[in-house]
């Protein structure tokens, strides 16, 4: 099983993500240059956060045409586990990997803080570790985290169960309306979702940064160990890309 | 005078242009020999401006202690640089942005964050860190705000939005993460902000670069961003002159910051230092290609010659003049091994940056410069970067009203509350003033985790606490300084500033080792300025011998002040503390339901003197409830000062106490207040306290809202309270046991009556909006 962390010229949580995968879950992973064209070898891409390109424009507008992105969706469409953390995340919305846009926060402001977000389907990749339900305690820091999308795609990923995380209060209860446990205002409080194969996934809070409880939580740990226990459980068939 | 050819005559009305006196002018004719033409004197006038040169402060800053056993480079470097061991160095700085931010807050904000990142990673090191110390006009109206105008008001707001946007802006999109700092709002920075970043880094000891020049026939090469004419005279104009009417027209001087190439270049340069083929290198900061090409030939005992036309630039026909003194942002000079610069190259452009060998290294010790194929300056390096003016500015103490209004007030004191009065009214009205209330609606618009190292972050704790991913070690950084007090006395305002940040990073267990200064104050050519100056440096000297903080370097800011009103002479201290082992990292909240609140007092003889109610109008709460600012700030005996830091961190090294928390702006009332607030779980629900104090000689007020220093508050279970004192006891400090961490209300009692009562979540709430509310919409 191997793991690879896509850079792009201003992404800036690669090495959090690097070290995540590497020292705390103990997998292997590299570094992926953005002008890689070649995937193969990797069982999962981490498109980390960041700003990417400096994100002038709009967030991921340049960063889906680099060379990287191109093997990235051959390696999508073959099957391998692509997770987009923050800036990752938009970079597959722009790219088509993932429906729906980010708009900035309500607010208009940056914000990082730690929020909760609730697990909405166990029944994927990247949450497969994680208890139906599960209260999870991550790190948010984001200016354009406030994702939209047009009614169908809406109805549809609600109907495919394409909604992974939303945020939530603490106890678990979803208020899409409540600035304080929906901090960005994002659409029906989605903060994750996946492809309908189930094997691309976004999602704005960073787990990486919840790998330790030093560090104040560690729930974001099962998003990256339900990751490594699917892919050990797929083992040896690795995908080509 | 912007941008002229080399054929104008130069008479002294141009360089007084340049902000030359008629001695320096002459001194510079002197040194050539002749008349400089044009382009010289523009390199002259930003070398020897104030804020390059120190001309006013040199003679002063040598009686700063700069060494000390952590200590691997002092002042004089691009910044200071202490041994963490583990073959680890911390590399770190402070420095000013204030007149950028005044003109133009959020591009002035952003490329302070830039610059001093550039003096981190110039040096080798990735930066772990960066703080920021702000001061600001009144953003609320009233007396404690000096009756500002509304207009004033809506200003001061437009302004701290914009720096805290521009701050947030840089540091979020390079990847650093903005960990704490401090925000202080008083009427005498309405027209002059302050906005002091510092950064820290960290290093492998072996692999530091430092800017020397060395190596005759070295290619000097320029990498990073292509040059504008934005920032001209950025130096020299903006930062070392008072703020006019006009000052608002000096916007073009201001630069624009890209975080995103900064990042780049900060990638790419460490590579490239990987790489061996480095010589020296520096940053193009203020003064640009003109002080890091003769800043680094002069190191070195060498010269750069430089070929103006390989420059690397952003607009058509810039003159000689426009490019050495351009302050276009993220840019880098290099010295290269001859036969290596390939290796340079490659790198920076694998990461798509400029990297353009524009010169080389000479012998003869001068800044040569080539434009066009004619010679078009000559100057000695050592001249411009050494040998520039000292002044021994004439020193006033002032005779002015500043120190007849603190004499009035010993005539005249506060008149305190009966015995038995409520105070929850005056505490809630504390809480809420923006000095006070919490910061998080800044700090949330930063990014305080980036990195994963972030320990102990914004609010949780007295000094921000980074992990170390190398080592068992972890870091601990504060700023700090009180500008009220050094305007009423200098002296003793720098003794608190460096003795508060040393016991912030110490209540997170830290050990201090090393400091950073920012001294910002008014027009040095005013001799009562200079005495507050000449002032504040003797006790940050006294107090950092003592505390055994060394100053590793900093920056002086002069001039600020608009109209001739100077700021209050604001030093700000940035300390460095070390903590053996990241896991007794301590945070300010309290933790656990039914612990012991202790009050730890290494002076408590100071509490029976009388001090408490003579030093009490030069407190927050004088200043909040009664618009007094006068009298003295509270005495300050470094010896107890250094025994609480001692205690502070063998409590925590032993594990005897669970938070520490100091008495600073509000005394015990609002320090135990922040206690309860900074210990609220997921669901924002805190702790509280339940305080009860007897037998209290001094009134009520005194002992509540009282800023004497040398005091913390602990809590710890029952268990670790005899390990809590027989630690105590060792550093003489004082313990009294006065309550318990509770839920339910707080509650303050003295001497039999409730002097103090309110829900904790609605004392939160006070505290937690006055911000938003004033500048959500700014």
């Amino acid at each position: 099983m191997k793991f690879g962390v896509v850079q792009f010229p201003g992404s800036n949580c690669d090495d959090d993500a690097y070290h995540a995968v590497g020292s705390v879950i103990g997998q292997p992973v590299d570094f992926i240059w953005h002008q890689s064209e070649n995937l193969s070898g990797y069982d999962a891409i981490l498109v980390p956060g960041g700003f990417s390109y400096g994100d002038y424009l709009r967030t991921g507008a340049i960063a889906r045409f680099s060379p990287v992105m191109r093997s990235l969706d051959r390696f999508a469409k073959s099957g391998g586990l692509v997770l987009g953390i923050c800036n990752g995340f938009q970079i597959l919305l722009e790219a088509g990997l993932l429906p729906g846009a980010m708009l900035r926060n309500q607010g208009l402001r940056f914000l990082c803080r730690q929020v909760h977000i609730r697990v909405e389907n166990t029944d994927t990749p990247f949450t497969c570790a994680a208890r139906p339900g599960q209260i999870l305690k991550v790190p948010i820091a984001h200016m354009e985290g406030n994702y939209f999308c047009d009614p169908e795609t809406l109805a549809a990923l609600e109907r495919n169960q394409q909604i992974l995380f939303r945020y939530a209060r603490p106890d678990g209860s979803i208020a899409p309306d409540d600035r304080e446990s929906n901090p960005n205002g994002s659409l029906a409080a989605i903060a994750g979702i996946c492809n309908r194969e189930r094997n691309v996934a976004g999602l704005m809070p960073h787990p990486e940064r919840a790998a330790e409880s030093a560090l104040s939580s560690a729930d974001g740990l099962v998003i990256l160990r339900s990751m490594a226990e699917s892919l050990a459980r797929r083992e040896p068939a690795r995908v080509s890309a | 005078m912007a941008s002229a050819g080399t054929e104008i005559n130069i008479t002294p009305q141009i360089a007084a242009e340049h902000g030359l006196t008629a001695g320096e002018f002459a001194r510079i004719q002197k040194i050539l020999g002749r008349d400089p033409n044009i382009t010289e004197l523009g390199i002259f006038s930003v070398m020897w401006s104030e804020h390059c040169s120190y001309k006013s402060s040199r003679v002063h800053l040598k009686r700063l202690p700069t060494r000390g056993t952590h200590v691997v480079q002092g002042p004089g470097e691009n910044a200071g640089v202490v041994d963490i061991g583990d073959g680890l160095v911390a590399v770190f700085k402070i420095e000013s942005h204030n007149h950028p931010s005044f003109v133009e807050p959020f591009q002035g904000a952003a490329t302070g964050v830039g610059g001093i990142l550039r003096d981190i990673f110039t040096m080798g090191a990735r930066p772990i860190a960066v703080l920021d110390s702000l001061r600001f006009g009144p953003i609320t109206p009233g007396a404690a705000a000096g009756n500002a105008t509304p207009e004033e008001i809506a200003r001061n707001r437009r302004i701290a939005d914009g720096v805290v946007r521009g701050i947030g802006f840089y540091g979020n999109c390079f990847g650093v993460p903005t960990v704490g700092g401090e925000v202080v709002f008083e009427p005498c920075y309405s027209n002059n902000p302050l906005v002091n970043a510092l950064a820290l880094g960290i290093a492998r000891k072996e692999e530091l670069f430092f800017a020397r020049a060395r190596g005759e026939g070295n290619p000097v090469i320029y990498v990073g961003a292509k040059t504008g004419r934005d920032g001209i005279h950025g130096a020299s104009l903006l930062a070392s002159a008072e703020f006019s009417e006009e000052s608002q027209q000096k916007r073009p001087n201001v630069q624009v910051g890209d975080p995103f190439m900064e990042k780049l270049l900060l990638e790419a340069c460490l590579e490239a230092m990987r790489t061996g083929a480095i010589v020296a290198i520096q940053d193009m900061g203020a003064a640009g290609l003109a002080s890091s090409s003769s800043e680094m030939a002069s190191r070195g005992g060498m010269g750069i010659e430089m070929d103006l036309d390989r420059v690397p630039q952003r607009e058509t026909g810039m003159t000689a003049y426009e490019m050495m003194l351009s302050e276009s942002q993220e840019r880098m000079l290099l010295v290269a091994d001859r036969g290596r610069e390939r290796q340079v190259f490659d790198v920076f452009h694998k990461w798509g940056l400029d990297a353009v060998e524009i010169g080389r290294v000479t012998t003869d010790g001068k800044l040569r410069l080539l434009h066009h194929g004619k010679v078009a300056a000559e100057i000695p390096a050592h001249a411009l970067a050494e040998e520039g003016p000292r002044y021994e500015r004439p020193i006033a103490k002032p005779s002015s009203a500043d120190l007849e209004r603190s004499a009035a007030f010993r005539v005249k004191p506060i008149e305190f509350a009966p015995a038995g009065s409520d105070l929850t009214p005056n505490f809630r009205k504390l809480l809420a003033s923006p000095t006070i209330a919490s910061k998080s609606w800044i700090t949330e618009q930063y990014d305080s985790m980036v990195r994963t190292n972030t320990r102990v972050g914004p609010g949780a704790g007295d000094a921000a606490v980074l992990r170390l991913k190398e080592s068992r070690r972890a870091l601990a950084i504060k700023t700090d300084g009180n500008g009220r007090w050094s305007w009423i006395s200098p002296r003793l305002g720098a003794m608190h500033a460096v003795a508060e940040a040393a016991r912030n990073v110490a209540c997170t267990g830290a050990r201090p080792i090393a400091a950073t200064n920012c001294l910002n104050f008014g027009n040095p050519e005013k001799p009562e300025v200079m005495w507050q100056f000449t002032e504040a440096i003797d006790g940050i000297a006294e107090a950092c011998r003592a505390l055994e903080t060394p100053i590793t370097g900093g920056n002086v800011s002069f001039y600020n002040g608009t109209l001739g009103n100077p700021i209050y002479p604001t030093p700000i201290l940035g300390v460095l503390g070390l903590i053996e082992d990241a896991d007794c990292a301590l945070g300010s909240g309290f933790r656990n339901e039914g612990d012991l609140i202790l009050l730890l007092d290494a002076n408590p003889a100071a509490a029976s003197a009388g001090h408490e109610r003579a030093e009490f109008s030069s407190s927050e709460y004088a200043k909040t409830i009664h618009g007094i600012v006068a009298g003295a700030p509270p005495a300050i005996d470094l010896n107890a000062e250094k025994n609480l830091i001692t205690c502070l961190v063998e409590l925590a090294a032993g594990k005897a106490i669970v938070s520490a928390h100091d008495l600073s702006d509000g005394g015990l009332a609002v320090a135990l207040a922040e206690c309860c607030f900074d210990s609220a779980d997921d669901s924002g629900a805190c702790l509280s306290a339940e305080v009860e104090m007897s037998r209290q000689e001094a009134p009520a007020e005194a002992t509540l809202f009282g800023e004497r220093g040398a005091r913390a508050i602990v809590s710890l279970p029952a268990a670790s309270l005899a390990r809590a004192m027989a630690i105590a006891a060792k550093y003489s400090c004082s313990v009294q046991r006065i309550g318990t961490v509770i839920r339910g209300a707080f509650r303050i009692q003295y001497n039999g009556t409730s002097a103090i009562l309110g829900e904790v979540s609605s004392l939160r709430e006070i505290w937690s909006e006055t911000l938003a509310k004033a500048l959500e919409s700014a």
